[in-house]
């Protein structure tokens, strides 16, 4: 079981209150994250990443396990604390603008 | 018995003012999408309680909002704005070509006849259509294949599509306006377009009565009279009487003819409004006195309307979509400013008072008239 935590006005755009909880059949990436993420509350499609380019939004940022992986391919295996549901992936709205 | 419901859009939310006919006691519901920037919310003609509303952040993205109960409950449909084909490029502020990107939806027109078409204008420039109550977005694409495309460049605020006026006589003919492209309409339901600004004259670019280059801030029609057209340029007010194929400076009188919002009086096609703003580098206010100019003579002679306004030390903007007017038996002007205040006045503009005074920057003022 994957484990998402969302940002408050996401959490609103989705319709759901705390985690997020996920099962992810295969290697556990960003990209299968946001993939389930976006099949189970389609609302969210387009907010975390572009559309076409699948690109993360500039000002999204995905953190685990104290660490930013937000620069990390979106292939990239997560780390096993994320995969095994011990730790939570962090969807981040950046601190910028006002 | 009838009533109004003003649909306002701030940097921080959605504000939705009722009143009955009296226009005189108010209720604010809101915020709606709180913290998101609300850049417009209409309502359907064919159907009062059909309303969209255009939800957008920096951080994520573009949003379309709809709701079939006037507002109570919203539900979000489709956000994918994709260009048709291969977008290719605009000029950028240099001068150098920049790529067509989708950034947000500027303006939402419903349809005036069925409440589930409705076109939304976006940044860049570019004119959507939805068929299905917003479900799914495809782009009318000959606006920006027309030919002048590649060498429309954006204004200070974006390269966006902000107006979308919709012929009630002709269902084919539409008007849009760009920052800083100009003016165009399409007479064959949006499939081709044609660049109207003849008679628009603009110092500060290379060729000042050039095709295309203009920065057109908002167009307004009355709707019993459609071939009319008045025109907030960047500078100048603009009347055009034969759909935009020929305009003419009508600011006549103005004490500076700056300015974002227009709008004509629903029920007498001469008189206009505009609010006079002080330069394009000083958005606010002439002498820091608020002032709506009206015009009874479709343009030149201009009265200023400052019963209610604040008449000191008002540095606030009123932006382009932030006015209109509603079409009870006396005609209710209202309009929004990047202070938060609303405006309201019962009477064509004679007296004014404010709705709401503390909300956050308003971008956007529509007005829906129920019976």
């Amino acid at each position: 079981m994957i484990r998402v935590v969302l940002p408050a006005h996401l959490r609103i755009l989705a319709k759901v209150s705390g985690e997020v909880e996920l099962e992810i059949a295969g290697p556990v990436t960003q990209r299968t994250i946001l993939d389930a993420l976006e099949a189970r509350y389609p609302p969210l499609r387009g907010t975390l990443r572009e559309y076409g380019t699948l690109r993360r939004r500039p000002f999204v940022r995905f953190f685990a396990c104290e660490e930013d992986l937000s620069h990390e391919s979106p292939d990239a295996p997560l780390p096993e604390a994320v995969a095994s549901g011990k730790e939570p992936f962090l969807v981040v709205g950046a601190i910028a603008g006002g | 018995m009838s009533g109004v419901r003003v649909l306002v859009g701030t940097r921080k939310g959605a504000f939705i003012l009722t009143s009955d006919g009296k226009r005189k006691q108010w209720d604010v519901s809101g915020p709606h999408f709180t913290g998101w920037e609300i850049y417009h919310v209409k309502g359907s003609p064919a159907d009062p309680d059909r309303l969209y509303a255009s939800q957008s952040s920096g951080w994520f993205g573009q949003l379309i909002q709809r709701s079939s109960d006037g507002g109570n409950t919203w539900e979000p449909v489709d956000n994918k704005f994709v260009y048709d084909g291969v977008p290719g490029t605009h000029q950028w502020y240099d001068g150098t070509p920049h790529p067509w990107e989708f950034k947000r939806v500027w303006h939402i027109e419903p349809s005036l006849t069925d409440p589930d078409t409705v076109y939304a204008g976006v940044e860049d420039a570019a004119l959507f259509r939805s068929t299905d109550g917003g479900k799914s977005w495809a782009e009318l694409s000959g606006l920006r294949k027309h030919g002048s495309g590649p060498h429309w460049q954006p204004g200070a605020g974006g390269m966006c599509l902000h107006t979308i006026l919709l012929d009630p006589k002709d269902p084919a003919r539409i008007y849009i306006a760009i920052s800083a492209a100009g003016a165009f309409r399409s007479d064959d339901a949006g499939a081709t377009w044609k660049p109207i600004n003849r008679g628009l004259v603009s110092p500060h670019i290379p060729d000042p009565d050039a095709e295309v280059g203009h920065c057109v801030h908002r167009i307004a029609m009355n709707q019993s009279r459609p071939d009319v057209l008045f025109m907030q340029k960047h500078w100048h007010v603009m009347r055009s009487d034969d759909r935009g194929d020929h305009w003419y400076k009508v600011s006549g009188n103005l004490p500076t003819d700056f300015g974002f919002a227009i709008d004509v009086h629903a029920h007498e096609p001469e008189t206009v409004y505009v609010v006079p703003i002080k330069s394009d580098s000083e958005h606010f206010p002439l002498d820091g006195q608020l002032r709506v100019y009206r015009s009874k003579t479709g343009g030149n002679e201009w009265e200023p309307l400052t019963n209610g306004l604040p008449q000191k030390d008002c540095y606030v903007n009123v932006l382009r979509d932030a006015m209109a007017v509603d079409s009870l038996d006396s005609c209710g002007v209202y309009f929004g400013t990047t202070g938060g205040q609303v405006y309201a006045s019962a009477d064509a503009g004679d007296n004014w008072a404010p709705i709401v005074r503390d909300l956050p920057a308003v971008l956007s003022v529509e007005v829906q008239t129920l019976s």
